[in-house]
């Protein structure tokens, strides 16, 4: 967090320094897409809070957690790939969960499925670029976001 | 008093309406689990709005800065090493959900990106995305993201020559629907 406030301060700065217009411009954009978003932020606050009401974190941790078995993997990359959650959701809730017990490792597996992997999508992609080969990425990709998930859990 | 409750029915704060029902009522009844759940919704609702309205600053700056046309310009520049740069680079500056990308590789196609490169792109569209990044590093920190960056990178150039490699002679075509 730290690091990406002060980012986005020597950002802000820099961009003032060379053109002013470009700057309101650029976070008149940020602000109005934040607006955007915020019901639905606060949406999945609310029931991320009632959610870790009915599951206490020992049960998320064991189920989820850092030593959590194969079972707990394997959900959360078969949920990333039947899921459409837009990544202004889904990070914010990435981070609650890792602060409630849940392992790296699920997180990126299950992060790296919902924006490889399209289940529900699959009818669109098939448009593009025909069945057979919308299939091959999406089982290509979800085998691609299981290796991801296993090579981070060895290192966090 | 109908037309009020209907109103109120099709904003999208609906449930934040209902929710700041539910702990009023709670409080009134001494109902003790909503102090909880209160708890836990304070907690991140507080960490949220003094940290994502900064985010969305920098997403905005960033879009400003760096427009995606510029680098357009350079696709189908051939399929080496030089073409791959490119390519993931555009995917870096978009915005977006996976079907959104979709379109774009059909663009890309007809401006005559090759079949590794149109995957390659996807892969990069959905996993390296800048805005994706920020919040990535905001929520998860920046170990993880530069790890899984670094490990994502290259699993998805791998699908993009398996894909090249079994569609070569097979008359294989990016079709508009």
């Amino acid at each position: 967090m730290k690091f990406l406030l002060g980012l986005t301060f020597v950002s802000l700065v820099l961009s003032l320094f060379f053109d002013k217009n470009k700057t309101i411009l650029g976070v008149k954009k940020g602000i109005k897409m934040f607006i955007g978003l915020l019901p639905a932020i606060l949406n999945v606050l609310i029931l991320v809070s009632v959610f870790l009401y009915l599951v206490p974190k020992e049960t998320l941790s064991n189920l989820l957690g850092k030593n959590s078995g194969v079972t707990g993997f394997v959900i959360a990359a078969l949920l990333g790939s039947v899921s459409l959650i837009p990544m202004y959701i889904t990070y914010p809730l990435a981070g609650i969960l890792l602060k409630s017990g849940v392992s790296y490792r699920v997180l990126a597996v299950f992060i790296t499925t919902l924006m490889m992997v399209g289940v529900l999508t699959l009818p669109l992609e098939s448009k593009y670029f025909g069945w057979k080969v919308a299939v091959l990425r999406n089982v290509l990709s979800f085998i691609g976001a299981i290796i991801v998930g296993l090579i981070i859990g060895l290192f966090l | 008093m109908k037309k009020i409750i209907l109103k109120i029915a099709e904003t999208e704060y609906i449930l934040v309406i209902l929710f700041g029902l539910f702990i009023l009522i709670s409080r009134i009844f001494n109902f003790a689990p909503s102090k909880i759940i209160q708890d836990n919704f304070c907690l991140f609702f507080v960490e949220m709005i003094t940290f994502l309205p900064f985010m969305f600053i920098l997403i905005g700056l960033f879009d400003v800065w760096f427009p995606k046309e510029k680098v357009e310009k350079h696709i189908g520049e051939g399929s080496g090493v030089k073409g791959i740069f490119w390519v993931i680079l555009l995917a870096m500056l978009q915005a977006g959900p996976l079907y959104g990308a979709f379109p774009v590789a059909y663009l890309l196609w007809k401006k005559g990106a090759s079949i590794k490169n149109i995957f390659i792109y996807l892969g990069a569209f959905s996993t390296l995305k800048i805005p994706m990044l920020t919040f990535e590093i905001g929520f998860l920190g920046l170990k993880f993201s530069l790890l899984r960056t670094l490990v994502t990178l290259p699993v998805f150039i791998l699908i993009g020559y398996i894909m090249e490699t079994y569609l070569k002679n097979k008359n294989f075509e990016v079709k508009q629907p």
